[in-house]
């Protein structure tokens, strides 16, 4: 094989396939995949291609390209995350002890769930100010790109199967109550109470392409911008910094950092462990 | 074209192999080395790597999401999400369990054999699984190189057998002959001091 060594990489044909596809969906579609940070996107792509009984991304390409229903069947792909209720209880240990007695000196609280997926975090999240007394004047918009799993995460329901996990978690939180007073079983699931979404303003938003919408004073956006490469995550903290108020809070995932971005100097850590930040500037 | 890039996959009994291996690598090694170890979504965060640091010369961090790869630092999957390796930097997902497993040596191998091609040295420590084969044959497929621990000296060895009846091996090694093997093969310059 003849490769380039001058190049500063080894480059291969998928890369440059890859590079093509993501800029081929976005002319022709207007999603735009083109700064997902690769390694997953591969991952993700090889999956699409499997199923689809495809050797390369060109011919995912062509496909997708030719046929509106593979284009759909790969956003549902690229577009999912995937998280649990709880997940990481010192983040939600540190979202009560250390923010909700701050946002109790407001007289109304705007909490903004960026990238909510099935539901899991949002959910999460007003139960702990229902506990915290805080649910009734607070409200949380959870957004995501995908607007088959935001109608998943509306419904409120989730696999029966992962209720120990989640009931362990919410344990180890800092619940106050028993767990399974917040949901009812049905055939292989169960349906959280209703109530629990009053508050909750579900919303297509995607995170690449579309603007601020509101002030915030707590924004969470937990393992979403890892999927992103550095420009993008740049752009996305931009974002959250111009929607959030002064004192405002930004919570990630527990293994992203602040530290990279152009960002770090505007907030300082209320908890650096679970990556909860103050915004000061 | 050198090696810039060690991955290690281990399981049941990795952590100790690990030591081994790790402890034996000089602080001049310049390669960069990414870990996956299984283990379970509870495990205490940071607690892998200060076993680890405890045992080698090498600096070992947990990874954090786009931290950028130096050289001769040893980079931990944090437990309960899959690590993957991007040109210079890391990368983490939340995607779902592969083979029932997060971190999965096969996201993290097939990953470096993407980003890095023939400058990747891919390793397969002891365990009870069959994860890691088709990454490190994906590694050999681009033309890195395959090292499989020798399951005559693996704690468990269905992890090594799995990978050798993948064809991912270029070198079957005894468990204390891997460091030696890395250090050969990473170039003299390795062993200045």
């Amino acid at each position: 094989m003849a490769e380039d060594r001058a190049s500063p990489r080894p480059v291969d044909l998928e890369t440059l396939e890859v590079d093509l596809l993501t800029e081929a969906i976005y002319q022709a579609y207007g999603f735009d995949f083109r700064r997902y940070s690769r390694a997953s996107l591969r991952r993700r792509l090889r999956r699409r291609m499997e199923a689809e009984g495809l050797a390369t991304v060109s011919a995912l390409q062509d496909r997708v390209l030719h046929d509106r229903a593979c284009m759909s069947r790969l956003f549902a792909d690229l577009s999912v995350h995937v998280s649990s209720m709880f997940r990481d209880p010192g983040f939600y240990q540190a979202l009560r002890a250390r923010v909700v007695p701050v946002l109790r000196t407001y007289p109304f609280v705007r909490i903004w769930n960026a990238g909510c997926a099935g539901g899991e975090e949002t959910y999460s999240i007003a139960i702990l100010l229902r506990e915290m007394g805080l649910y009734d004047r607070a409200r949380i918009y959870a957004t995501d790109l995908n607007p088959a799993i935001l109608h998943q995460a509306r419904s409120g329901t989730f696999p029966i199967a992962k209720m120990q996990e989640y009931t362990s978690n919410y344990i180890l939180a800092g619940g106050t109550r028993s767990f399974s007073e917040y949901y009812v079983a049905d055939a292989g699931r169960v349906v959280f109470q209703p109530s629990l979404a009053d508050n909750i303003v579900f919303a297509e938003h995607n995170l690449v392409t579309d603007r601020s919408f509101n002030e915030f004073h707590v924004i969470v956006c937990r393992n979403v911008m890892i999927y992103f490469d550095r420009t993008l995550q740049d752009r996305v903290h931009e974002l959250f910094y111009k929607s959030l108020i002064t004192f405002g809070v930004l919570g990630l995932g527990s293994k992203e950092s602040l530290a990279a971005t152009d960002y770090r100097s505007c907030y300082e850590p209320i908890d650096d462990t679970v990556r909860l930040y103050r915004k000061v500037r | 074209m050198g090696h810039e890039l060690v991955v290690i996959g281990a399981s049941w009994g990795g952590v100790r192999a690990l030591g081994t291996v790790l402890g034996a690598l000089p602080p001049t090694f310049k390669p960069a080395i990414a870990v996956a170890q299984h283990r379970g979504p509870d495990a205490p965060s940071g607690g892998l790597a200060d076993v680890l640091s405890s045992r080698t010369r090498l600096p070992v961090h947990e990874a954090v999401d786009k931290e950028p790869l130096l050289a001769g630092h040893v980079y931990v999957a944090p437990a309960d999400y899959h690590l993957l390796v991007e040109w210079g930097s890391l990368a983490l997902s939340t995607d779902a369990p592969v083979q029932y497993s997060r971190p999965s040596i096969n996201v993290l191998l097939e990953s470096a054999a993407d980003a890095y091609g023939p400058e990747v040295i891919g390793v397969i420590l002891t365990g009870a699984s069959d994860d890691g084969a088709a990454g490190l044959a994906r590694i050999r497929h681009r033309g890195g190189v395959g090292v499989v621990q020798d399951p005559e000296t693996a704690e468990r060895r269905q992890m090594p057998d799995a990978a050798l009846a993948a064809g991912g091996a270029l070198r079957v090694l005894p468990l204390d002959q891997i460091a030696p093997f890395l250090i050969a093969v990473c170039g003299p310059s390795v062993v200045a001091q």
